[in-house]
C-alpha cells in the first residue's frame, strides 16, 4: 500500500490506545512499588525501596513464594506430561467418542474458577484432602493441562506425518519412534508448555483461595491484602509477580517462535 | 493416517492420563457439587441426603434472581463492548500492518492474558478512585470528581482488562486468515470500504468474532474480581453470591445450587454460540 490515507493513522492510533490500556495497569504497579506515598496517586512522592523491604522482611511472603514455587513447578510437570499425552492421542488416533474425549480435555477453562474452587473444596474437604499443597496442585493440573495440550498439539500439526511411519518402516517400535522422532520434534513445545502452565498456576488465585487453607500461595495473600485497606505492599508483591509470569510467558513464546518462524508463511 | 483398530498398550498409555485425571479431579467434583445441592446443613455440618429444599429456597429468593439477571446483563454488556472495542484493533493488525508488526503485536497481547489479573485490577483502583489519578487529572481542568469506582463502569473496566487482549487475539487470527482475493473482488465489484468490512470481512471472520464473544461472556459471567474490587461488591453477582454463601454462611448446598445454575446457563450459551459460529460455512 503506497498511499496512506488519514484513516490508517486513526486505526494505528487506536491500536496504540488498546496497547496503552492493556499495559498501563502493569506499568502502574511497577511505578507505585517504588513510590513513597502511602496512598498511591499523583503527583508521585519520592523514590523508595521501603515497600520491597517490608515484604522481604515478612516471613509470610517468603512462605507464600516458596509454596507458589512448589505448586507451579509440580503443576507444570504434571500438566505438561498430561497435555503431551493428550495432544499425541489427538494427533495420532481416530476413535469413536473422540469429540467427547477432546471436550473432556479442553473444557476445564470454561468453568468459572469460583465454581471449580467450590467443587474442589467440597470434594477434598469430604475426603480430608483439602488445605494441603497437593490440593492446589491437583486442581491446577485440571486447569493447566488444556493449555499444555494446545501448545504441543500446534507443534505436532507441523510434523511430517511420514516421519513416524518412516521410523516404523525402518524397524523402530512405536515406543522407539516416540522417543527418537516425536519427543525430539516436540521438545520446544514441551518446554514452552512447561513455562506457560507454570505461569498459569503461579497466577491462579480463585481455586487456590478455596482449597489452600493455611498453605497460601502468592496470589492468595494478594487477595487477602486487597480485602483490607489500600496497601502499597501489593504493588511490590505485584511487581515481582508480574516479572515472574511475564518472564515465563515471554520465554514460552520465544522458544516456540524461534522454532516456527521459518516454517510458517508470513502472517500467523 | 490409517491406524490399526485394536486397542494397544501404547495407545492407552497416551490416551488415558487425561481421562483418568479429568474424571477424578474435574468431572467427579462437579457431579459431587450437583449432589450436595440436595444435601442439608444441620448444626453447621453438611448431612448427605436428597432434599430439594435448597433449590426451592434459592429459587424463591428475590436476591437470587436479581443476581442472576444482573450477572447475565453484565456479561452481555461486557461481551458487546469488548467485541466492538477489539474489532478495529484486530482489523488494523490484520490488514494494515506488516506481518512482522502483526507477529509482535500478537506476542505482546498474549503476555497480559497470562499475567496476574488480580494485580492489574488493583492498579485500576489507583486510577479510578475518588482521589485517584483520573480524578486528580480531571480536577486540574476543573472537572469532576466523577465516580468511576464501585459502579458498573469500574466493573466494565475490569472485564475489559480481563478479556480485551484475548478477544483481539481471537479476532485477529480469524481476520488474518480471510482470503484477500475475496476482499479485492468486493472492491473491484464496486463495494464500498465500510460495506466490504461488514458484508465481506466480518462474515468471513465469523468464527473468531463469535469465539471471542463467547470467551468474554464465559469469563465475565464467572468473574468475581472485577464486580468485587472495581464494582464495589454490592449488589452481588452470582460469583460473589457463591463466595458469600460459602465463606461466611457455611451454606455450601445453596452455593452449589447457584453454581449448578451458572454451569447450565454457560453450557446453553456455549452450545448456541458454537452452533451459530459453524452454521452454513465451516
Amino acid at each position: 500500500m503506497s498511499m496512506r490515507p488519514p484513516r490508517h493513522f486513526l486505526l494505528r492510533g487506536y491500536v496504540v490506545l488498546v496497547f496503552i490500556f492493556v499495559f498501563t495497569p502493569i506499568l502502574t504497579s511497577f511505578i507505585f512499588s517504588v513510590n513513597s506515598d502511602r496512598f498511591p496517586t499523583i503527583p508521585l512522592g519520592h523514590f523508595t525501596t521501603h515497600w520491597y523491604e517490608t515484604i522481604f522482611a515478612d516471613p509470610d511472603v517468603w512462605d507464600a513464594f516458596r509454596i507458589s514455587g512448589i505448586v507451579s513447578i509440580s503443576v507444570a510437570i504434571l500438566a505438561t506430561f498430561i497435555g503431551f499425552c493428550t495432544a499425541y492421542t489427538d494427533y495420532r488416533y481416530n476413535f469413536t467418542g473422540k469429540a467427547l474425549y477432546l471436550s473432556l480435555a479442553l473444557l476445564p477453562p470454561t468453568i468459572p474458577l469460583v465454581i471449580m474452587g467450590l467443587a474442589m473444596l467440597a470434594l477434598l474437604a469430604r475426603i480430608n484432602m483439602s488445605g494441603e499443597i497437593y490440593s492446589i496442585v491437583v486442581s491446577h493440573v485440571v486447569l493447566c493441562s488444556p493449555f499444555a495440550m494446545a501448545v504441543i498439539r500446534m507443534r505436532l500439526a507441523q510434523i511430517d506425518p511420514d516421519l513416524e511411519s518412516a521410523a516404523w518402516n525402518l524397524g523402530a517400535s512405536n515406543w522407539r519412534a516416540m522417543g527418537e522422532v516425536i519427543v525430539p520434534f516436540c521438545r520446544p513445545a514441551i518446554a514452552s508448555a512447561f513455562l506457560l502452565t507454570a505461569a498459569v498456576s503461579f497466577d491462579e488465585f480463585a481455586v487456590a483461595w478455596f482449597v489452600s487453607g493455611l498453605n497460601k500461595t502468592v496470589p492468595v495473600i494478594i487477595l487477602e491484602i486487597l480485602q483490607g485497606n489500600t496497601d502499597p505492599q501489593i504493588n511490590a508483591i505485584g511487581s515481582i509477580v508480574f516479572i515472574t509470569s511475564m518472564t515465563l510467558v515471554i520465554l514460552a513464546q520465544l522458544i516456540l517462535m524461534r522454532k516456527t518462524i521459518n516454517q510458517t508463511a508470513a502472517g500467523i | 493416517m490409517k491406524q490399526r483398530r485394536q486397542v494397544t498398550l501404547y495407545g492407552l498409555t497416551w490416551s488415558m492420563p487425561i481421562v483418568v485425571w479429568q474424571l477424578i479431579f474435574f468431572v467427579f467434583p462437579l457431579i459431587f457439587l450437583l449432589l450436595i445441592s440436595f444435601w442439608l446443613v444441620k448444626n453447621y455440618r453438611m448431612v448427605p441426603g436428597f432434599d430439594t429444599v435448597n433449590w426451592v429456597k434459592m429459587f424463591s429468593k428475590g436476591y437470587f434472581w436479581d443476581a442472576y439477571w444482573r450477572t447475565l446483563g453484565y456479561a452481555g454488556v461486557a461481551t458487546i463492548v469488548t467485541s466492538i472495542l477489539a474489532f478495529p484493533c484486530a482489523f488494523a493488525l490484520a490488514f494494515k500492518v506488516s506481518p512482522k508488526v502483526r507477529r509482535w503485536a500478537l506476542f505482546f497481547l498474549i503476555v497480559p492474558f497470562f499475567t496476574s489479573y488480580l494485580v492489574r485490577t488493583y492498579s485500576w483502583q489507583i486510577f479510578l478512585n475518588d482521589n485517584g489519578i483520573f480524578n486528580t487529572l480531571f480536577a486540574l481542568i476543573g472537572l469532576g470528581p466523577f465516580q468511576l469506582l464501585n459502579n458498573f463502569f469500574g466493573t466494565l473496566v475490569g472485564y475489559l482488562t480481563l478479556c480485551l487482549p484475548l478477544v483481539v487475539v481471537l479476532q485477529l487470527i480469524s481476520l488474518a486468515n480471510v482470503d484477500r482475493t475475496l476482499v479485492e473482488a468486493a472492491h473491484n465489484l464496486g463495494c464500498g470500504r465500510l460495506r466490504t468490512v461488514f458484508q465481506v470481512i466480518v462474515p468471513l471472520a465469523k468464527i473468531g468474532i463469535i469465539l471471542g464473544a463467547v470467551f468474554t461472556f464465559i469469563l465475565a459471567f464467572g468473574d468475581f474480581v472485577s464486580p468485587y474490587y472495581l464494582g464495589g461488591s454490592k449488589p452481588p453477582t452470582l460469583s460473589i453470591l457463591i463466595i458469600d454463601t460459602t465463606k461466611s454462611g457455611q451454606q455450601w448446598p445453596r452455593a452449589a445450587v447457584v453454581a449448578v445454575v451458572m454451569i447450565l446457563t454457560l453450557l446453553t450459551i456455549m452450545f448456541a454460540a458454537v452452533g451459530a459460529a459453524y452454521r452454513k460455512r465451516t
